[in-house]
C-alpha cells in the first residue's frame, strides 16, 4: 500500500462481435468484464485462469494494443481513454510485453542486434548508431547473453536464449511495467528456472512492475505478490499470494489449486471434482458463470450474479462464501 | 515375463548433417497393470524410444535392440502385416495433440468404428453399440448423438477422450500416453489423468505415460524412469525418486521447480542439453552437473546397482551427497 500506484484499471472491459455466418445476427463475446485492479510499482500481479478466461485479452489492453470497451485504465497518472496521441506514445514505451513462444516472437530474418536496436531507431530517433550499438550490448549483458550473439539470427539460439533475447527488446526502451503473457510455459523445467531467476534480478534491480499472465499455479505462487483469478471474461478472486494459497475462498480457486499436480508423491489430499467444461463465452450461464460446475451452486447462484465483496484481505465473487460469511 | 521388454534399445536418424543418435541403449520393461512414467526434457529421447516399439519411425531412423518384444512376441522380426495386426489392437497410443490427432474429415464414430472393424471384425450394429460403450466409459455426455459429430465440434478436453476411446476400443494390453495432458487446461488434465488411471485398474492394462511434468509423475506414476540426451539416467518407484534422488540431474532437476523452492532464487541448471554437435565424450549431463570431475569427461560412467536408482553415474548421490567424490560439496557451475 506504500509503494506508487502504476497502473490503475477500474472495471475493464473489452467486447469483441462475431459473425456466425450469413443468416445468423452477429453476437458479442464478453472477452472481459469488469476487471478492476492496481498495480504497484515493484511488485508483481498474476492473473491466472484457463484458455477463454479472458487473461491474454487483458493483457492487449493494458499494452494498449486494443482500446477497452468500457472502463478506466490509468497507467502512471494518464487515462488512456482520454489520453491524446503524443501522450499515448509515451505510455506504449512504458508498458512492454513478452510473448509465449519465443520462436514465433522473433523474426527469422532479423539479426539480434536489429531486433534490438529496431525500439530505439522509432522511439529514440536523437541516437547515433554507436550509442544504440552500445546500449544493445548492455542489455544483452544485462539479461545473460554475449555480446557475440548480437550479430546471429534467432534460430541460433535455444528457447531460454531466446526467451531472453524477448526480454531484452522488451527492456530496450526502460519500461516501467512489463506484461508476461506465459513466458515460460513454453520452456523446458531447467530453462524455465533459468528464465525466472534473470526475471526476479531484473525487477530487483530495475524497479519494474510485472503483470504475470499464467496457468501455471505453481509458477505464479514463486512470482507474485498478488494474484487475479479469472474465470469466463471475469474476476472472481483477488488476494494476497499467501492468502490465496492457504485460504483459498471462491470454489473455482479451490478446485484450481487441487487440479494443479504437485510434484510431491507423498501429498494426500483431496481432490475437487469440476464436473464438465468451460461454458460457450457466446451464451455464458446466467447468474454467477461458474455455476454449472460448481459444487457449492445453489438456488440464488442460477439467477444472480454475484459482485466482488471484500472478506479480510481477499476479494471474492460468490454467493457461498457471502451467504457462509453471514452465518459465521 | 514383462508385458513389454526393452533392452539395449537405440535410434539414429539420418540427417543431412550426419547421423544423429536420439536414442541411446535404453532398456525398460512394463509389466501388466502397471504404470510406468518415462520423463525427460525436450530431446530426450523419451517419445521417440515408444514410436520405435509402435514401429512409426520414419524411413530416415534406424532402430537396433538387444531385444524388444511384446506379450512374448519379438517386435524386430515381425512383417509389416503382423504388426498391423497388433498395433491399434494389442498395443495403442494416445498423442499429445488431440485436436491434430483426429481426423477432420470422418465422423467421431467412424474414426471409432475403424479399428472394432479391422481387428475384431465387428459388424455394422455392434461397432455402434461398442462405440456408444466406448464414449460413455470415457465420460462423453450424451454418446449417441456425439457418434456423428466431427472433431471440429469438439473441445481439446473431448476430443483427448475421443482419442482414449479409440486407444481402448480393442481392450488392449499395453497403452502407450504421450503427453496426454499437455496440450489442456489443468481441470480438464485433472480429469483426463484420472480417467486414464481407473480405465487401467478397471482392465490391468499396461500404462506408459511419457511426460515432462513432475507433478503428473508424481501424482499418477508407479515407476519413473528419467530421461536425457536419449539416455535412461535413472529408475526408481516413485516415492523413493522424489524422496532421494540418485542422478545429479534428477536431484538438480527436481530442485529447479518452483513449487520445491525455499527463496526466491531458483537453483537452476545451467546450460542446455547438449545437440547433435556438442555431445560430451563421457557422460552427457557432465558439462551442466555440479559433481563433475575429470573422471566424468574422460570415462563413460557406469550403470550402478538398484540400490542406488540404476543411475548412470561415476558419482551417484544418497540423500544429496555424491558417493566416493573426491569433493562431495560440488561446485558452482557458470551458468
Amino acid at each position: 500500500m506504500n509503494a506508487p500506484i502504476v497502473l490503475e484499471a477500474s472495471k475493464l472491459a473489452r467486447f469483441y462481435s462475431v459473425h456466425r455466418g450469413a443468416f445468423k445476427p452477429a453476437a458479442t463475446i464478453k472477452a472481459l468484464a469488469e476487471a478492476s485492479f492496481t498495480l504497484e510499482a515493484g511488485k508483481t500481479l498474476a492473473v491466472v485462469g484457463e484458455s477463454g478466461c479472458g487473461k491474454s485479452t487483458l493483457a492487449r489492453l493494458v499494452t494498449m494494443i486494443e482500446e477497452p470497451s468500457e472502463g478506466r485504465l490509468v497507467i502512471g497518472d494518464t487515462d488512456i481513454v482520454t489520453a491524446d496521441k503524443a501522450a499515448l506514445k509515451r505510455l506504449r514505451s512504458e508498458v512492454q510485453i513478452v510473448f509465449q513462444n519465443p520462436y514465433g516472437s522473433l523474426n527469422p530474418r532479423q539479426k539480434i542486434l536489429d531486433a534490438l536496436a529496431e525500439p530505439l531507431i522509432i522511439n529514440r530517433k536523437e541516437m547515433s548508431a554507436a550509442d544504440r550499438k552500445a546500449a544493445v550490448l548492455d542489455m544483452l549483458k544485462r539479461v545473460g547473453l554475449r555480446p557475440e550473439h548480437a550479430n546471429r539470427y534467432p534460430h541460433m539460439f535455444s528457447g531460454g536464449q531466446r526467451q531472453r533475447i524477448a526480454i531484452a527488446r522488451a527492456l530496450m526502451l526502460s519500461p516501467k511495467i512489463l506484461v508476461l503473457d506465459e513466458p515460460v510455459s513454453a520452456l523446458d523445467v531447467s530453462v524455465q528456472a533459468q528464465v525466472l531467476n534473470l526475471l526476479v534480478e531484473l525487477q530487483e534491480s530495475l524497479g519494474l512492475s510485472y503483470l504475470f499472465i499464467s496457468h501455471g499455479l505453481s509458477v505464479v505462487r514463486h512470482m507474485a505478490d498478488e494474484i487475479l483469478v479469472m474465470y469466463l471474461g471475469r474476476v472472481v478472486e483477488r488476494a494476497p499470494r499467501e492468502k490465496l494459497f492457504e485460504q483459498p475462498l471462491h470454489p473455482y480457486t479451490q478446485a484450481l489449486l487441487s487440479a494443479t499436480p504437485m510434484a510431491d508423491p507423498e501429498r494426500q489430499r483431496e481432490r475437487i471434482r469440476l464436473k464438465g467444461e468451460l461454458p460457450s463465452p457466446f451464451n455464458p450461464p446466467r447468474g454467477c458463470a461458474f455455476h454449472p460446475r460448481c459444487p457449492l451452486a445453489f438456488d440464488k447462484c442460477r439467477v444472480d450474479r454475484p459482485e466482488l465483496t471484500w472478506h479480510g484481505e481477499t476479494e471474492v465473487a460468490c454467493w457461498a462464501v457471502e451467504r457462509d460469511a453471514r452465518v459465521a | 515375463m514383462p508385458l513389454l521388454e526393452i533392452n539395449d534399445l537405440t535410434v539414429d536418424f539420418k540427417t543431412g548433417s550426419g547421423q544423429f543418435r536420439a536414442v541411446d541403449g535404453v532398456s525398460l520393461s512394463v509389466d501388466r497393470g502397471e504404470i510406468l512414467a518415462i520423463v525427460g526434457e525436450s530431446g530426450s529421447g523419451k517419445s521417440v524410444a515408444m514410436l520405435a516399439v509402435m514401429g512409426l519411425l520414419p524411413w530416415t531412423a534406424t532402430v537396433s535392440a538387444k531385444t524388444l518384444s511384446f506379450d512374448g512376441r519379438d517386435l524386430l522380426t515381425l512383417t509389416p502385416r503382423e504388426r498391423r495386426k497388433l498395433v491399434g489392437k494389442d498395443m495403442a497410443m494416445i498423442f499429445q495433440e488431440p485436436m491434430s490427432s483426429l481426423n477432420p474429415c470422418f465422423t467421431v464414430g467412424y474414426q471409432i468404428g475403424e479399428s472394432l472393424k479391422v481387428h475384431l471384425g465387428l459388424s455394422k450394429s455392434e461397432r455402434r453399440k461398442r462405440s456408444i460403450e466406448l464414449l460413455e466409459a470415457v465420460g462423453i455426455p450424451d454418446p449417441e448423438r456425439r457418434l456423428s459429430a466431427f472433431p471440429h465440434q469438439l473441445s481439446g478436453g473431448m476430443s483427448q477422450r475421443v482419442m482414449i476411446a479409440i486407444a481402448l476400443a480393442c481392450r488392449p494390453k499395453l497403452i502407450i500416453a504421450d503427453e496426454p495432458t499437455t496440450a489442456l487446461d489443468v481441470t480438464i488434465q485433472a480429469q483426463i489423468l484420472e480417467l486414464l488411471v481407473s480405465l487401467q485398474r478397471e482392465t490391468d492394462t499396461g500404462l506408459v505415460l511419457i511426460t515432462h511434468d513432475m507433478g503428473v509423475v508424481a501424482e499418477t506414476a508407479e515407476r519413473v524412469s528419467v530421461h536425457y540426451a536419449g539416455q535412461k539416467i535413472e529408475e526408481q518407484p516413485v516415492g523413493p525418486l522424489f524422496a532421494d534422488p540418485h542422478h545429479p540431474y534428477t536431484a538438480a532437476l527436481l530442485a529447479a521447480l518452483p513449487e520445491r523452492a525455499t527463496g526466491k532464487r531458483l537453483p537452476s541448471i545451467p546450460g542446455v542439453v547438449p545437440g547433435q554437435f556438442d555431445r560430451p565424450p563421457a557422460c552427457l549431463f557432465e558439462p551442466r552437473c555440479r559433481f563433475a570431475t575429470d573422471r566424468c569427461r574422460t570415462k563413460v560412467p557406469p550403470r550402478q546397482g538398484a540400490i542406488a536408482g540404476f543411475a548412470l553415474c561415476h558419482y551417484p548421490l544418497t540423500h544429496g551427497r555424491p558417493i566416493g567424490h573426491p569433493h562431495p560439496e560440488g561446485r558452482e557451475v557458470a551458468a
